[in-house]
């Protein structure tokens, strides 16, 4: 077989080789090469390349307008001691885990309404993604209306109830402005997470919940023991990703607090911003940034073994 | 899944068919009170509170100045006299058009610069099966974890040494790095899909590698094209921390960078075209998104699992 296979290609090579460029011509990995270019100009000159700067410029003294010499450890024993920084990492991870985890409750329970029967399904399902449609600057312009110390609605409508005897201070107060970015944060999540997971719930086979009440199975077992089991490995990326987003983010906390009070809500993000270009210490914010990638690289091993064991429960093999 | 998706996407009706596919089920094992209680009460509620801050967005943009600080002797949550004068002011006293038509055009320009980018790199990846093309595909994936927040420092002196500094060109050559990842990803994902033999015919027809992509593959795509091009323009019109850092003109910002810069000025009567400007800004993904939701979703859903 694997001669007459060699006799085959043979005298198609003899042709293919008549000159050096109709060879080349059909050679996969230099038309791969000519394919590649483009995505691969732009990744490495925007990408690659200020990946491997930003590290550099972490262990030097730049500032705005001029270069700076290698300094070593020097930034990160300066953020060592650091108390503003610490803080912020205290932030990051409460802002975190909190969002993260309450994102992930309410929307795997709204993923789970959506996919029950109900008239106008398509438009309701659109109509949950909106906020995530929506720029975040944007919205989180109307949060910071909602949150206003004098003229917010929720302390206006809790006044009213009787709840509360005067306005909250939603953004002014340590606490309370942890609270109220993270509730942004949670608005602006749940519909993606709903959304990926109710496209997860819907590969479900409803046979198996129906074989499953036939032999007397629970609503919560038959969440328990058929939907989570089936929905592991998309929760899995899902949430990789929702963690990802959560923990590098800025554009919410930029426009909501700017990192106050007293930097109670500086993120890494805003901090490294902060310290980079308004108070134009490269060096420091790249230390900053530079600081976030072990939390990265956490967060993309797990996607990593979420995906490879997708492939393995569908029976392909890991390209 | 994703092709699924992809062949709802690509038509409409099978979306609304497979819809009515469900409605019998097992539904009817759930009384009408049940139901209430634990499906259209706490579904109302998510609801609201996930449109309440739009439809604030909304009242308060068309409410006038007296009545939106007043809140004692009109009732907050309606108005009686509504008025455009905010968007009017919006459009003739600010630079808010010019902002739009940035926003449009850096949006655009690399919505399309990556997608060409993605599609040669993903017919590459998926058919060309050139030596490492897996390891590419791998590395391409982890581009897309890196997020914007750790490159914006490097990335402001890259963008200054190229000279491209408060420019939009510095906003279409960087917003790739974000686009060309989720969209190659896309795309890998839909041209799996297309039946490798199509091509091979084409081959021995004697079609080159150009022709099959521009003959064959890419008209099969289109719904996949359309995905990616509605998610990366989205993403576009959303990105902030670039635009915050790479702009400086007031003349050259984009829609979100100028709202936040622009029209906090200290004036309490600024809420009602702060709000407005951020409704204008809105609308047109808006708009987008309803006639493509499918495309959006299958893109959205698409690229966390492919």
């Amino acid at each position: 077989m694997a001669e007459i296979a060699y006799g085959r290609v043979g005298p198609k090579q003899a042709i293919g080789a008549s000159t050096a460029w109709n060879r080349l011509k059909v050679n996969h990995n230099w038309l791969g090469a000519w394919f590649m270019l483009p995505a691969a100009a732009f990744l490495i000159l925007f990408l690659a390349y200020p990946l491997g700067l930003g590290v550099w410029l972490s262990f030097t003294d730049t500032k705005i307008g001029r270069s700076g010499v290698f300094i070593g450890t020097e930034n990160y024993e300066w953020l060592w001691d650091d108390s503003v920084f610490w803080l912020s990492v205290f932030n990051t991870l409460l802002y975190t885990i909190v969002a993260s985890a309450i994102k992930f409750a309410v929307g795997l329970y709204l993923a789970l309404l959506l996919n029950e029967t109900l008239p106008f399904k398509a438009i309701l399902r659109a109509v949950v993604l909106i906020p995530f449609i929506v720029p975040t600057v944007l919205s989180a312009i109307a949060f910071w209306w909602i949150y206003d110390s004098q003229f917010s609605i929720v302390s206006w409508t809790l006044r009213h109830l009787g709840l509360i005897a005067s306005n909250i201070d939603f953004l002014g107060d340590t606490w309370n402005a942890r609270w109220s970015v993270i509730f942004a944060n949670i608005w602006r999540g749940v519909p993606f997470v709903a959304i990926t997971l109710l496209a997860g719930l819907q590969t479900v086979s409803p046979s198996l919940y129906e074989a499953a009440t036939i032999d007397g199975a629970s609503a919560w077992q038959r969440f328990r023991y058929i939907t989570y089991p089936l929905l592991t490995p998309i929760i899995a990326v899902v949430m990789t990703f929702s963690v990802l987003f959560t923990f590098t983010d800025f554009q919410l906390i930029w426009v909501l607090t700017r990192g106050g009070p007293v930097n109670a809500t500086h993120l890494m993000a805003t901090l490294s911003y902060q310290r980079a270009i308004i108070a134009g210490q490269l060096g420091e914010g790249a230390a900053i940034s530079t600081a976030m990638i072990p939390f990265l690289l956490a967060a993309i091993l797990i996607s990593w073994f979420g995906l490879q064991r997708r492939k393995w429960q569908q029976g392909e093999s890991n390209d | 899944m994703t092709d699924a998706l992809a062949g709802k996407a690509s038509d409409p009706r099978a979306v609304l068919n497979a819809t009515a596919d469900h409605s019998e089920g097992m539904s009817y094992l759930q009384t009408l009170p049940r139901r209430l209680v634990s499906l259209y009460l706490p579904l109302s509620i998510i609801l609201l509170i996930l449109l309440f801050p739009f439809y604030w967005m909304a009242l308060t943009s068309i409410k006038p100045d007296n009545q939106l600080l007043d809140m004692e002797r009109v009732n907050p949550f309606w108005t009686t006299a509504p008025t455009l004068k905010h968007f009017y002011n919006l459009l003739f006293q600010t630079n808010y058009p010019r902002w739009l038509w940035n926003t449009m055009f850096v949006a655009v320009g690399a919505t399309v610069l990556s997608i060409i980018a993605s599609v040669l790199a993903a017919y590459a990846i998926v058919r060309l099966r050139y030596r490492g093309a897996a390891w590419v595909g791998g590395a391409i994936f982890l581009a897309y974890l890196v997020p914007p927040s750790i490159l914006f420092i490097p990335l402001s002196m890259v963008v200054f040494q190229y000279g491209l500094f408060d420019s939009p060109f510095a906003l279409i050559l960087t917003y790739p790095t974000i686009l060309i990842p989720f969209s190659t990803w896309l795309l890998m994902g839909y041209f799996k899909t297309i039946p490798f033999e199509l091509e091979e015919c084409a081959l021995i027809d004697g079609a080159s590698r150009w022709q099959i992509l521009t003959k064959i593959v890419l008209p099969l795509a289109v719904p996949g094209l359309i995905s990616a091009f509605i998610f990366c323009f989205t993403l576009c019109w959303n990105e902030f921390i670039y635009a915050l850092t790479f702009l400086s003109t007031t003349s050259q910002k984009t829609v979100p960078v100028a709202i936040v810069n622009e029209f906090v000025d200290g004036d309490i009567y600024r809420w009602g075209s702060l709000m407005a400007g951020a409704l204008a800004g809105s609308l047109p993904l808006v708009i987008l998104y309803a006639f493509f939701v499918e495309h959006y979703v299958s893109a959205m859903t698409g690229a966390v699992k492919e």
